[in-house]
């Protein structure tokens, strides 16, 4: 069946999964639901410890069983150990069919792959997977499907019931005896814990681990004590310099300046910069450098950002400590001065649910005027990949990019036109992981395109005169004139994951990927 | 024969390794008046050929949107060259840059094998203009044989790292260094009616020490600098292109002297200063530069 982005999805696949197609944006607003709630085995005696000496002990007293559904946050991205301790003790104990629900899964999880290959492992369920799991995935190891979902999808599959959690594991840098948990402090310290809020709200049963033990209580909590089950100590929960890196170096490479500048001068020049205004930027070498610009004019015109919200770094804590913005909304930190920067006033952690949930009465990312994002590939029609390599092969991480694409007011996407030797403006990108009518303005090394949808933004921009603008067509036409128009990749028949749409909806489908072989003359 | 493109605007001409795709894939994006693409110096021994044979590929394919495409080949002293020039040639190069030029005769053999390459690849005669680099005190003392010595020579470069070896002192910075070379290339660069170009700035993280180096070679006459990184152009274009106030005086000029020449009067004054024709071939300058740098907006 065909979907609003033009994406035919398998009738078995829909079967299979219970989902509808992807029918626009707004399909499910103003829908209602009810949340699912989690068992809650209650603790009223005062003798009652929740220390277990280890995750095997965490396992067997959470009743782990084949089939059992794993909840893992990933603020220690690369840095992370707790989701491979745990599954290679799953492993030992013989324990098969295991569904993984982590916010993402990155090359810290290579060590996953024999478990998938074994049968361990059978279902994943995440943002996106970079690394090894990616390739296996792609190779069609995973025997299950991999459902590739947002941030904000991620706590709206879980709240709706649609995943339900048997036993979240939570790597928390600080944590009492009687489970309340803070990302901040300890040796392996992240900031924030915001995606694991719903791991707490809603797993049937909450371990806390922790490799640093504070006195109770350790408040205020980001999970608190009344949601966890067991507190589990053990040597080492994350490596801190893969945590959080030091800031970034300020880029010197001019081919992102100039976007950064294109980007900078699109946000000055269109009408939500007024202020107040709210803003969310990445971590990228443009986007950093486009940040800091932006300070400068916001400076000489007197403007100041209302709020900025999503996954924090230096260039933006730089911008609370310089006054111009109002407040800071983190989900997560990733350098070492948004983890300092955490503990100051105005800069609030968040949870995940409510940066980005399409699923609630009302998300931070509806509020945003712009957001600043990139992509592997945007086509033609506005569509962006941010999962699937040109390769076909599973390489990236959709994050928050379709909740503030769809949010925001002015979503703003930065690619460079060529990258390597792959044209990233096209026809048709090799999987729709963002809908095109979210995105409305592409910024590139070649010049900037406005989708025809904002007739108001292109208008703006013309009268600004302030960067060269293209059609998406032409941006197209100049990178296959680069490049040449690439061949499709070739693909096998069997789907191998699927991509959520932000409402639980079928987006599109990954395949398993086969070898290229060329065409006979 | 007369090409047009010998008086070419060139503020600015980027050194890029022949050997690094990535460089040579689309430099144009950072809108250099010229790129210098190096087979010399940049180019390891071993990969001398595969360099020649990405530049030859690059100048067919790649569509350079008007930037002057430079071949610097490998030294005369060296078994490259000849094939250098038929690559470059064969590829469709606007110039070739000569290295360590120190004789008149060194543009003349180079001058003939381009004009054998021309003939060998159908190209028109004279299409391919040369310039030559002086990279020695010898170099630096037969500059004006140098420059006199093709029509097809568009311009002298310095190359300050070999010459102040040569000389037996170092960049400094300061430019103590380099002030006879560059004084002697440029009076013998206008002597000639050629243009003359800076050697490069290497220093990346001295982004002021760079402004005030191209302000002083902007000052001593210099037609444009060579540079190694995008991040150098803004500033040396900046550097470079008129400013409006000394457009519109030297509108004024050029307007005022044409009026008055036709009254038959010989000096008079705009804004208060004492102005005759020996302003006008300046004013002109200004008008020309301001139109190539794309920032005049007048009728002259």
């Amino acid at each position: 069946m065909l979907n609003k982005v033009g994406r035919e999805i398998p009738e078995e696949i829909l079967k299979q999964t219970g989902k509808e197609v992807f029918q626009g944006n707004y399909y499910k607003d103003n829908t209602e639901f009810k949340k699912q709630g989690p068992i809650t085995k209650v603790v009223m005696n005062h003798d009652t410890s929740k220390m277990v000496s280890s995750i095997h002990e965490a396992l067997v007293k959470c009743g782990a069983h084949d089939g059992m559904t794993l909840g893992f946050h990933h603020h220690f991205r690369d840095g992370d150990l707790v989701v491979n301790m745990v599954m290679q003790e799953v492993h030992n104990m013989g324990i098969k069919d295991v569904t993984i629900c982590a916010s993402s899964l990155g090359k810290a999880h290579d060590a996953l792959v024999p478990m998938i290959e074994d049968g361990t492992i059978t279902n994943i369920q995440s943002s996106g997977v970079r690394g090894k799991i990616g390739e296996a995935i792609s190779q069609g190891k995973l025997k299950g499907l991999a459902i590739m979902r947002s941030h904000g999808g991620r706590i709206r599959a879980i709240q709706t019931g649609e995943t339900v959690i048997d036993i979240s594991f939570i790597g928390a840098p600080t944590c009492d005896d009687y489970g309340n948990c803070k990302g901040v402090g300890g040796k392996s310290d992240c900031g924030v814990l915001s995606y694991s809020f719903v791991d707490g709200n809603h797993a049937n049963k909450v371990v806390a681990v922790t490799d640093c033990l504070v006195p109770f209580p350790n408040y205020p909590a980001d999970i608190n004590m009344t949601k966890v089950d067991y507190v589990c100590v053990v040597d080492q929960i994350g490596v801190p310099e893969k945590i959080a890196t030091g800031a970034a170096k300020p880029t010197t490479d001019v081919r992102k300046l100039m976007m950064a500048d294109y980007c900078t001068q699109v946000v000055v020049n269109t009408p939500y910069f007024k202020d107040g205004f709210a803003y969310q930027t990445g971590v990228g070498g443009a986007s950093i450098a486009s940040a800091a610009s932006l300070g400068k004019i916001m400076k000489e015109r007197g403007i100041k950002m209302g709020f900025a919200v999503g996954g924090m770094s230096k260039g933006m804590c730089d911008l609370l400590d310089e006054g111009l913005v109002g407040k800071l909304l983190d989900t997560q930190d990733f350098d070492t001065s948004a983890v300092e920067s955490v503990k100051r006033p105005n800069h609030h952690r968040i949870s995940a649910g409510a940066y980005a949930n399409p699923f609630n009465k009302g998300a931070f990312v509806n509020k945003l005027d712009y957001v600043v994002l990139a992509a592997l590939e945007v086509d033609v029609d506005f569509n962006c990949n941010v999962v699937v390599g040109s390769d076909g092969v599973i390489t990236g991480a959709q994050g928050g990019h379709p909740d503030a694409a769809q949010g925001a007011k002015c979503t703003i996407v930065i690619s460079p036109l060529v990258q390597g030797r792959i044209p990233a403006i096209c026809s048709k990108v090799t999987t729709v992981t963002t809908p095109g009518e979210s995105v409305d303005i592409v910024v590139t090394d070649y010049g900037v395109a406005v989708n025809p949808a904002r007739q108001d933004l292109l208008d703006a921009l013309k009268e600004a005169k302030c960067v060269p603008l293209r059609t998406i067509e032409e941006l197209r036409d100049i990178a296959y004139s680069i490049t040449g128009e690439p061949e499709p990749v070739q693909f096998g028949d069997r789907v191998v994951g699927i991509i959520e749409g932000r409402d639980g909806t079928v987006m599109d489908v990954v395949r398993q990927v086969k070898p290229f072989t060329f065409a006979e003359d | 024969m007369s090409n047009p493109n010998k008086k070419r605007l060139r503020r600015t001409m980027m050194f890029l390794n022949c050997q690094k795709p990535g460089l040579i894939k689309d430099p144009y994006i950072y809108k250099p008046d010229s790129i210098m693409l190096d087979l010399e110096d940049a180019v390891a021994e071993k990969e001398k050929d595969a360099a020649r044979y990405s530049l030859f590929h690059a100048l067919r394919e790649i569509d350079y949107r008007g930037v002057e495409r430079v071949v610097r080949i490998n030294g005369l002293d060296s078994p490259y060259w000849r094939e250098d020039i038929r690559c470059a040639v064969a590829g469709g190069c606007d110039s070739i840059r000569i290295p360590k030029t120190e004789s008149a005769q060194d543009v003349h053999v180079v001058e003939e094998a381009v004009i054998a390459a021309e003939k060998e690849f159908g190209r028109e005669e004279g299409s391919v203009l040369i310039m030559a680099a002086l990279e020695s005190a010898r170099g630096i003392m037969k500059a004006l044989d140098i420059c006199e010595a093709s029509d097809r020579l568009f311009g002298i470069a310095l190359s300050g790292g070999d010459y102040t070896k040569d000389l037996q002192t170092h960049i400094t910075g300061t430019g103590i260094e380099l002030m006879g070379a560059r004084q002697n290339m440029v009076i013998a660069a206008r002597a000639a009616g050629v243009q003359c170009f800076d050697t490069v700035y290497t220093d990346l993280d001295d982004m002021d020490g760079f402004r005030k180096d191209v302000e002083a070679i902007h000052l001593m006459g210099f037609d444009g600098k060579s540079i190694i990184n995008p991040r150098q152009i803004e500033i040396v274009h900046d550097i470079y292109t008129p400013k409006q106030k000394d457009i519109i005086f030297a509108e004024k000029v050029v307007k005022e002297i044409d009026d008055k020449k036709a009254k038959g009067i010989g000096v008079f004054t705009v804004d208060g200063k004492m102005i005759d024709i020996a302003f006008y071939d300046g004013a002109k300058r200004t008008i020309e530069l301001a139109k190539a740098s794309g920032v005049y907006e007048g009728d002259l």
